[in-house]
């Protein structure tokens, strides 16, 4: 049983009940954003740039207007002119104007992909080939893809209304620095000094994609009299509705955004890319419009995750205790402001207690798709540097690694590096659950190496609704406006479930389109279990407390002489003491006893308390050809409580594969032309079934009293350890510590052979 | 363009389309039947969303152009359950929570049937291997691998006379 | 946009025609290069000839100890012929090493050749082994050596109307094996960043009377070592004969850096693909020795 020793034992929370919208998943019956028709749609399709950087001087788009079967032809002229304005809806903030610049580019080009038209046709075929027929005229621009060089005096700056965000005063001269974070205090150099072992080193990441098998792709339905509808897939279609009527400067309650199943979207479909683009296709048609991303726009026009180039210094006292940390890392925007740098600031150092810190983030423009989310956005990339330099500080000092985090661990009251005090976190219970871990102890074969990271992740609460109903035979519906995309539905059905002491399948969890359930933030940032879970309970709660104050009503008694027990209201008092009354029996006859039993819970959930992994990976490395062969791996994660344990574990080893492939082979590699070169599943290599190993998820339970099932979030954290896992096992087991990824063969096979 | 007539049978029915000469059959199946359980996530044959089984063989579908399926046999995820009940692939996947989003599930089942009906006892390398193809990004394949693999122990225990 | 027509002949005579008559035409096997090109608009044929309905163009002949194979032969059917995968298990686990079980239902070893790309996975298997092309085409059937087809990334031999309708085997020699190894990052459905293929007989007494290492992703197009196999000739594959090898390998090596990998990893790992190799098809050649 996974209920922690402070709470009653749950009968639903920790069981794995099949989901409910499984059956249609496994048959193929669930409809994702192309499987989605609307009557007499048109088929959209997009003109992207084909350079890195330009201006554009004119677009031509009389002869495809003039081709048959087109419909509709929009440009970034088509888009409302909008004044700055930061908005706070997916995950992290945009600037609306960016957004939309970047659904249809205005008057530069940013990146090769970038949208500067766009078609609708009577058919795919046609709108390709009216693509063909318009004619863009460009002026090309010089351009930057490197981190440093994008900083570097006399480099192309993307923007000339961009002066760094965050640096006192405000510089005099825009830059393609976009933003400057810093947090930490104390005496960083002092403490360096004077520390018995310091560690010094550079590292780097390129960027990687969320790598979400489904394309991006939305149907828009723009009517003349202003009202609109839109089926995409997405991470929000609040997020989705709030960002396109803003692009299109039109009231929010003019469109109604139906999710459709959404296959995959780890950060990555939080914002717009096609929306808006079809909305103004369907007004000029006034048709519905399909617009689709191929795999290959994909790549090229959405977010990646930045890279990065990480300075770290770390330094200890002869017994391991840390006393200083300096880091400054580099990362990747791309063509707009992104959001990771803060975030990367916060999850660098924060696991341990080191009085003197210093950690620099600055966001760097270049000319690259718009960084956007990827699990655990910023976090990564950072811990790697500095897990990576713990290893080598244990390396230097002659402690067991594993031995040097538990001595360094932060634990509640501990400051983070906001200053403000950790809450009740779970790093220390990880560490020593991986410590007592039998893969921490077993043996290891030739050219095999074992490596050990932990990482962290804030995780979020926010904003959801959900609403609660009874239907007249007692059974219930929870409807959020939360995109399930990894068994959510599951999860709410059992919270839910919970608080009605109810058989699982009497409860139905469905989400719910924008006009029919109020608003609610994206699935992103782990927060849907535990921000719309709290909504669920709370409105759940009411729908107890109605159907209480129903029966009392009934019995003719006051509701303090009726109590919910076991899934129905019992009579206390009176007459009809010891009389129990059923959910059904109560809904049955509620239109007379004042109407149908619902509830509406809209919150904005707080207490939200981040989660800390531990990760344990076996490499075996051949020496002479550079392979890394991941041999065994384990995870190990605080959730706070496990709802639904088969998902909990599918997020952290879903997390661990995207982490292995990240630090082994993914990367995004641009040719000297500043085109990306790889632009497919082929070449951007993502791990296949036979790349891994099972990957064992050990949940620990370290509940977070501020929710009412003791929830964390899960989906984020065990994305963060894997790199450094991974490279601090290829250490162990070739003695070459790597600090560029990603690690592929051709890598290690030159850090084994320097002599080439 | 002219369009090519094509015969062939789907899922155990005889079906005929109409379709352009490098039309995919995916873009068949999916546009012109209205069988959208295969699922294109690339169009290029790496991801393995659009499998389908083609005179018994398992196939991208998106590498497949729509008239070479005349007079051939085509099985898609739709037909992999007989009826409403499921075929022990599909139950496994369910009963082990072996998808997250369910995008690559459709063409997981479609693969791994095509491995558990000519190998009843494959090891777990050779599971790995033969869904190599097909991607998933959001499970790891732990929970995928394992479904196969029970799939496969129950669907030895059918067959083995009581 | 032309568009593209599609025909599938029963004839290779119709075949012939077809292709002659629109020099633009391709031929069609598994499609897993052609249909990929033709979406990604690197190509647009007039039209596509499906060789998959020819009689006789999909499948493993055998002519006493020689094989044949059909044009249209996927992948996944030369391994369930035993057979050939006795005599010839280098060729048949370098065909099979090509993209996935849904690849290999439908690429051929004509397709992967007649792609011309320096990265295909059966070629260097094949050149190691000796096969030969059977060329249909409108003056008739001729038959050439197999790395006499890609003369150029993307580019073959073949004269217009031309067509590989078999690729045959010389009978497999008396203590001869084969192997073909390849690297990637990946362990499945990648492009070789460096194949060997090698084909070698050893004696009674173990010692190399003949062999045959052929490298792909080292050139423009495959390229036999003759040097190498020169090495390994007369001695007894001891490790100074298999390090002369590895260095005639490397020195026949002329590599791109590209988003594959880099010459100088092309180049060491072209040298030690072919030993492992070697040793893998000496265990052969001596277990059936
Ligand atoms: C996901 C994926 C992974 C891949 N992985 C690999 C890999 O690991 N290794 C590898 O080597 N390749 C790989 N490939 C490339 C491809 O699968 C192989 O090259 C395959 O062997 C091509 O065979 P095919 O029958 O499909 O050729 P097709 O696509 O039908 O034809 C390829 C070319 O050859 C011509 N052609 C075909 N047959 C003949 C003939 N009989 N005579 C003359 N010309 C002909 C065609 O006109 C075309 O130009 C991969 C492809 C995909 C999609
Ligand atoms: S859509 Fe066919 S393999 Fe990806
Ligand atoms: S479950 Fe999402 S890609 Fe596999």
């Amino acid at each position: 049983m996974n209920a922690p020793s402070t709470m009653k034992p749950f009968r639903h929370v920790g069981t794995r009940p099949v989901r409910p919208d499984g059956v249609d998943k496994v048959t193929g019956k669930a409809l994702y954003s192309t499987d989605f028709k609307a009557p007499g749609m048109l088929w959209g399709a997009i003109l992207r740039s084909p350079h890195p950087h330009a201006r554009i001087l004119s677009i031509d788009t009389k002869k495809a207007e003039a081709l048959a079967g087109v419909k509709a032809v929009a440009t970034g002229r088509d888009l409302p002119t909008l004044e700055s304005l930061v908005m706070h809806v997916g995950e992290g903030a945009s600037d609306i104007v960016d957004v939309s610049h970047n659904c249809l580019a205005l008057d530069k080009v940013l990146y090769e992909g970038h949208a500067v038209a766009a078609v609708a046709a009577a058919s795919p075929e046609i709108a390709r080939e009216a693509l063909g027929l318009i004619t863009v005229e460009y002026e090309e621009l010089a351009f930057v893809l490197g981190l440093e060089e994008a900083l570097a005096e006399g480099a192309p700056v993307l923007h000339d209304t961009v002066f760094t965000k965050g640096v006192d005063p405000k510089p005099d001269r825009p830059s393609n620095a976009a933003m400057r974070v810093e947090m930490g205090g104390g005496d960083v150099e002092g403490a360096l000094a004077s520390a018995a072992a310091t560690v010094t080193g550079r590292y780097t990441l390129e960027p990687v994609h969320q790598g979400y098998i489904e394309p991006h792709a939305c149907v828009a339905s723009w009517n003349g009299d202003g009202q609109a509808q839109i089926w995409t897939s997405s991470q929000g279609h609040f997020a989705v509705r709030a960002l396109t009527a803003s692009v299109l400067a039109i009231p929010q309650a003019d469109i109604r955004v139906t999710p459709l199943e959404i296959g995959g979207g780890f950060g990555g479909k939080t914002t717009v890319y096609l929306e808006p683009v079809a909305m103004v296709l369907s007004k000029k048609s006034g048709r519905p419009v399909r617009l689709a991303m191929t795999r290959e726009e994909v790549f090229r026009a959405t977010g990646p995750a930045p890279g990065a180039v990480i300075d770290v210094r770390l330094g200890a006292a002869a017994d391991g205790t840390l006393v200083a940390a300096d880091v400054e890392f580099l990362y990747h925007s791309g063509a707009y402001t992104a959001n990771d740098a803060g975030a990367g600031v916060s999850s660098a150092i924060g696991h341990y207690r080191i009085p003197n810190s210093r950690v620099v983030g600055i966001e760097v423009l270049c000319n690259r798709p718009a960084a956007k989310a990827y699990r655990a956005p910023g976090a990564p990339q950072v811990n790697f540097a500095v897990e990576s330099a713990m290893d080598e500080l244990a390396g230097k000092l002659g402690i067991d690694p594993l031995e040097l985090r538990l001595k360094n661990a932060a634990i509640e009251g501990d400051p983070q590096t906001t200053g403000l005090p950790w809450g009740r976190i779970g790093y220390v219970e990880c560490l020593e659950a991986a410590k007592a871990h039998p893969h921490w102890s077993a043996p290891l074969g030739p050219n095999q190496g074992r490596g050990i990271a932990g990482g962290y992740w804030g995780n979020y609460g926010g904003p959801s609704t959900v609403n609660v109903s009874v239907a007249e035979d007692g059974t219930v519906t929870v409807a959020t406006g939360s995109p399930d995309i990894g068994g959510s539905r599951a999860s709410m059905a059992i919270m839910a479930a919970e608080v009605l002491d109810i058989p699982y399948e009497q409860v139905r969890a469905v989400v719910a389109d924008t006009a029919s359930i109020g608003v609610s933030m994206v699935t992103g940032g782990s927060r849907t279990t535990f921000a719309t879970g709290m909504a669920t309970v709370q409105a759940a709660e009411e729908v107890k407390r109605l159907l209480c104050e129903r029966a009392a009503r009934m019995w003719g008694v006051i509701s303090d002489q009726v109590e919910w027990r076991s899934g129905e209201v019992i009579c206390l008092d009176g007459e009809k003491q010891g009389q129990a009354m059923s959910a059904a029996a109560i809904a049955g006859r509620s239109f007379h006893s004042g109407g149908p039993i619902a509830a509406v819970a809209a919150l904005s959930a707080k207490g939200w308390l981040p989660g800390f992994g531990v990760h344990i990976c076996d490499t075996e490395v051949d020496p002479e050809t550079g392979h890394v062969k991941i041999v065994r791996y384990t995870a190990v994660q605080d959730v706070g409580i496990a709802i639904h344990p088969d998902y909990v574990e599918g997020q952290i080893q879903g997390g661990a594969a995207q982490g292995i492939g990240w630090a082994l082979n993914e990367a995004y590699i641009y040719g000297k032309d500043g085109k990306l070169d790889n632009a497919g599943f082929l070449d951007y290599r993502m791990p296949v079934a036979s790349d891994l190993p099972m990957i064992e998820a050990v949940i620990v339970e370290v509940p977070n009293p501020s929710h009412p099932y003791g929830v964390k979030g899960v989906g984020e954290v065990p994305i963060v350890p894997p790199l450094a896992a991974v490279a601090n096992a290829i250490h162990a087991a070739a003695g070459v510590r790597l600090k560029d990824l990603p690690m592929a063969p051709d890598r290690v096979y030159a850090a084994l052979h320097p002599e080439g | 363009m002219s369009k090519i007539r094509v015969s062939t049978t789907v899922n155990g029915d005889a079906a005929e389309f109409l379709c352009e000469p490098t039309s995919s059959l995916l873009d068949v199946l999916r546009d012109t039947m209205g069988l959208t359980g295969s699922k294109e996530g690339c169009g290029s044959g790496d991801c393995g969303a659009c499998t389908v089984v083609l005179d018994g063989e398992m196939v991208c579908s998106c590498l497949v152009l729509a008239p070479e399926a005349e007079g051939r046999t085509i099985a898609t995820i739709e037909g992999v359950a007989e009826g409403s009940v499921l075929h022990p692939v599909q139950q496994k996947f369910l009963e082990h929570a072996a998808l997250q989003c369910g995008f690559c599930t459709p063409g997981f089942i479609v693969a791994a049937k095509a491995l558990l009906d000519r190998n009843p006892d494959p090891t777990e390398s050779e599971v790995r291997y033969w869904l190599a193809g097909n991607l998933c990004r959001c499970t790891g394949y732990d929970k995928i691998v394992r479904a196969v693999m029970a799939a496969a122990a129950e669907l030895r225990q059918e067959r083995t006379p009581a | 946009m032309p568009s593209t027509a599609y025909h599938a002949p029963g004839t290779v005579e119709d075949a012939v025609a077809l292709l002659a008559a629109d020099p633009t035409a391709r031929p069609l096997g598994g499609g897993t290069d052609l249909i990929v090109q033709m979406r990604a608009g690197r190509l647009s044929p007039g039209a596509v000839i499906d060789l998959k309905r020819i009689g006789g163009m999909s499948g493993v002949h055998r002519a006493g100890d020689a094989f044949a194979i059909g044009a249209a032969t996927p992948c996944t059917a030369l391994k369930a012929d035993a057979a050939l995968s006795a005599a010839w298990p280098g060729v048949v686990e370098a065909a099979n090493l090509i993209g996935s079980v849904q690849v290999r239902n439908r690429a051929t070893m004509a397709g992967n050749l007649c792609n011309a790309s320096p990265a295909a996975d059966s070629v260097p298997a094949l050149v190691a082994a000796g096969a030969v092309c059977v060329i249909a085409g409108p003056s008739g059937q001729r038959e050439v050596p197999v790395e006499a087809i890609p003369v150029s990334p993307g580019k073959t031999s073949l004269a217009p109307g031309e067509f590989v309708v078999e690729i045959r085997f010389p009978p497999k020699p008396a203590g001869g094996g084969d192997a073909y190894l390849r690297s990637t990052p990946r362990t499945e459905m990648d492009i070789a960043v460096v194949g060997a293929g090698v084909s070698i007989v050893l004696d009674g007494e173990g010692i190399c009377t003949a062999a045959r290492i052929a490298l792909g992703a080292v050139g423009p197009t495959v390229v036999l070592v003759e040097d190498a196999a020169a090495a390994l000739v007369g001695s007894k594959l001891d490790d100074d004969a298999l390090a002369a090898m590895s260095q005639a390998v490397q020195a026949a090596s002329n590599p791109i850096d590209d988003k594959r990998g880099t010459v100088s990893y092309r180049k060491a790992m072209a040298g030690v693909l072919a030993r492992r190799a070697v040793l893998i098809a000496a265990s052969r050649a001596g277990a059936k020795a």
